[in-house]
């Protein structure tokens, strides 16, 4: 049981198999195939962002800006298709990535060179990001007729029923289990996040893998950016607000240590995908969608506290009763 | 250190000779440690926007104007200064404007079923209370961080007021619950009741962080939990009194924040929690813990409230204004970091 228990993602997956049949038994629409294919399609953008947001727990950092990033990487990518109609999607897509990632590094440097904690520097920069869509658009909003062809064929290809937003965002995860597993950079960035010190012992260089995991989450933030808009046909200044709470919630509820060091692709994957059922759900079981806020809280909660007792460990107590140590036989 | 030639060797062991026989109450005090100390540099800030503003626009200056600008962020601030104290012991509540909202919810609630004044302050203070130390409770008893607790909580409390409440509102209160907010306490000076509440509360906590012992065991914790737990601080009940002094402001903050604009939605106070840490930050409160005051939270309160009503005096839109303020909470932090790097002092106190 104990081995079973310790593969979380093993757990998580039964879990969201067993609610997918539960839905599914009290509203048979849910469980169609269109239906189910729709969840994933809808859970996309949050499996990107989740993934690249566990990139900079595993440091022991946090991005709160990547919804902000993503909100300001579509608006320029959209006014940007307003004058260029004729560009092909690649172009804009390269260019998303081009000003999320330069998003991502201007919070990595003042996180690495600086040693501002990064929840004040993310913070900042999303105030700062969320506030540049009016300077620079002028608080108007960019029309999906404003945009031109090209700029939206990309999310509305479809391969095997699944939008190419689900199979970008599988190549994503794809690529970042690799990384995060194959490759001396994506194991340094486990490193850096559960002991800095010895990571720096080790001749791997904390700032360096920190500017890396900032630039992967403004990247990917910024892809979601140029997808989000071409998908949904418009581009303004609140599109995504607040959203990045619910990415850090899909990390969190996916086994993430906010303490750094601990996570895994799989686990994140199906954090998000936890979200991205009950999201689907109401609606279908005829719940208010207001419900959809207070249920994701009382989950991360509920996961919260099964990992707390999970991962409790003997002798951090401090000053024990006598009586607690006596019963356990130890000196 | 042993590489060390002796001659450098014997002041160090004299100094450490020194240190073991007087320990100092306080540091030495010196102009040049007055000038580079955080509130210092706050002070000059807040001299320059209120410098600024008066140059700019002729308005600022207006005795009624500035006890109006003061309502935009006396019930931020109010949270503000139990912010601090979590902040100093290495915690953050991330719940605190759902907490509000929750509080607003209930008063909202009674209100609507015509229930008095008196029953409404209490239930915002019992509420608020309430969602603080189910916080702290939870914070203390499953050791998970508490950014990620508040943050499961801050969707808790905020689901609870958008289930209950949907895209409805309340829109009626007693006239004398109204008058609460919306009158001034003091009538000259102008001083609306949450700004009076807001500065009473300041030279409260003031005197409490800086002047007791209680006060000294926060910094204690801040600075190194175990130890602090070693030295006998019962860390985990002040952790939990502290969730809980959280959500109490948050209630109080509630109550003046529907009093005053006399409606409760579901995304009443939405995203005041990232403004209140915004304050707390750039008041100078180290997010690593174990340093901060309550004057430098003060100061910043002032600047960034005065900043933005100077702003949106000028007719700047406040999703610009935002843009300055996160410039502004950066570039304080990130200068006298470099400003150290090049001169190899201080500029932000502690560290």
């Amino acid at each position: 049981m104990r081995s079973v228990l310790a593969h979380r993602e093993l757990v998580l997956a039964g879990i969201v198999a067993a609610m997918v049949v539960g839905i599914s038994l009290y509203a048979p629409a849910f469980g169609q195939r269109d239906s189910l294919l729709g969840v994933l399609n809808d859970t996309s953008f949050l499996f990107m962002m989740a993934v690249a947001q566990m990139i900079v727990i595993l440091t022991r950092g946090i991005d709160l800006s990547v919804a902000a990033n993503l909100a300001l990487t579509g608006m320029l990518t959209a006014m940007v298709a307003q004058t260029h109609h004729d560009l092909p999607p690649v172009a804009f897509a390269l260019l998303a990535l081009a000003i999320g990632t330069g998003l991502g590094l201007l919070n990595g440097s003042l996180i690495a060179f600086l040693d501002i904690p990064p929840i004040v520097v993310t913070l900042g920069t999303l105030a700062i990001f969320r506030g540049m869509i009016v300077v620079i658009g002028g608080g108007s909003q960019v029309n999906a007729s404003d945009m031109g062809e090209n700029f939206q064929t990309l999310p509305k290809l479809t391969v095997l029923g699944l939008s190419s937003i689900f199979w970008i965002a599988a190549a994503l995860s794809l690529a970042a289990f690799l990384f995060l597993s194959m490759t001396r950079a994506g194991r340094g960035l486990y490193a850096v996040g559960g002991n800095p010190t010895a990571a720096r012992y080790c001749g791997i260089d904390p700032g360096r893998q920190q500017l890396l995991a900032y630039a992967i989450s403004g990247a990917v933030a910024g892809l979601c950016g140029y997808l989000w808009v071409a998908r949904y046909g418009v581009a303004y200044v609140e599109i995504a607000t607040g959203y990045e709470l619910t990415v850090i919630a899909a990390c969190v509820i996916g086994g993430v240590s906010i303490g750094g060091g601990v996570g895994s692709v799989a686990g994140t994957l199906m954090g998000a995908l936890f979200i991205g059922v009950i999201v689907n759900a109401l609606p279908v079981m005829q719940v208010s969608p207001f419900w959809q806020m207070g249920i994701s809280g009382a989950v991360i909660l509920l996961a919260v506290v099964i990992n707390a007792r999970a991962d409790r460990q003997e002798g951090k107590l401090i000053l024990a009763k006598p009586r607690r140590e006596a019963a356990q036989g130890r000196s | 250190m042993s590489t060390e030639p002796q001659s450098t060797i014997e002041p160090a062991t004299r100094e450490r000779e020194r240190a073991r026989y007087q320990v100092a109450d306080r540091a030495p005090r010196s102009l040049a440690e007055l000038v580079l100390r955080w509130e210092s540099i706050l002070l000059v800030l807040l001299a320059a926007v209120i410098i600024g503003n008066t140059l700019v626009s002729p308005y600022f200056l207006d005795l009624y104007n500035l006890a109006d600008a003061t309502y935009n962020f006396s019930e931020k601030a109010i949270i503000a200064l139990a912010m601090a104290l979590l902040i100093l012991v290495r915690e953050i509540d991330l719940s605190v404007a759902a907490t509000l909202a929750l509080a607003a919810l209930c008063i909202g609630f009674l209100a609507a079923h015509g229930f008095g004044t008196l029953l409404l302050i209490l239930t915002g203070l019992a509420v608020g209370l309430a969602c603080g130390a189910f916080n702290g409770f939870l914070v203390t008893r499953t050791r998970v961080p508490s950014i990620v607790v508040t943050i499961g909580t801050m969707s808790l409390y905020r689901g609870i007021a958008q289930v209950t409440l949907g895209d409805q509102a309340y829109t009626s209160f007693p006239a004398d619950y109204l008058e609460l907010g919306q009158s001034y306490a003091i009538a000259m000076p102008p001083t609306p009741l949450s700004f009076l509440i807001f500065l009473l509360l300041a030279i409260g906590y003031g005197v409490f962080l800086h002047g007791t012992a209680s006060g000294r065991r926060l910094f204690a914790i801040g600075a190194n939990p175990l130890a602090a737990r070693f030295a006998g601080i019962r860390v985990d009940r002040i952790r939990f009194a502290l969730f809980t002094l959280a959500g109490l402001m948050s209630g109080l903050a509630a109550i003046l924040l529907t009093a005053r604009i006399g409606v409760v939605r579901p995304n009443i106070a939405l995203g005041w929690e990232l403004d209140i840490v915004t304050m707390v930050v750039l008041g100078g409160v180290a997010i690593s813990g174990g340093v901060g005051t309550i004057p430098g939270v003060v100061l910043a309160v002032f600047v960034l409230g005065l900043a933005t009503f100077g702003l949106s005096l000028m007719n700047v839109p406040g999703i610009v204004i935002n843009v300055l303020l996160g410039l502004l909470l950066i570039l304080s932090i990130a200068v006298p970091i470099v400003i150290r790097r090049f001169t190899g002092r201080a500029g932000r106190h502690g560290d």
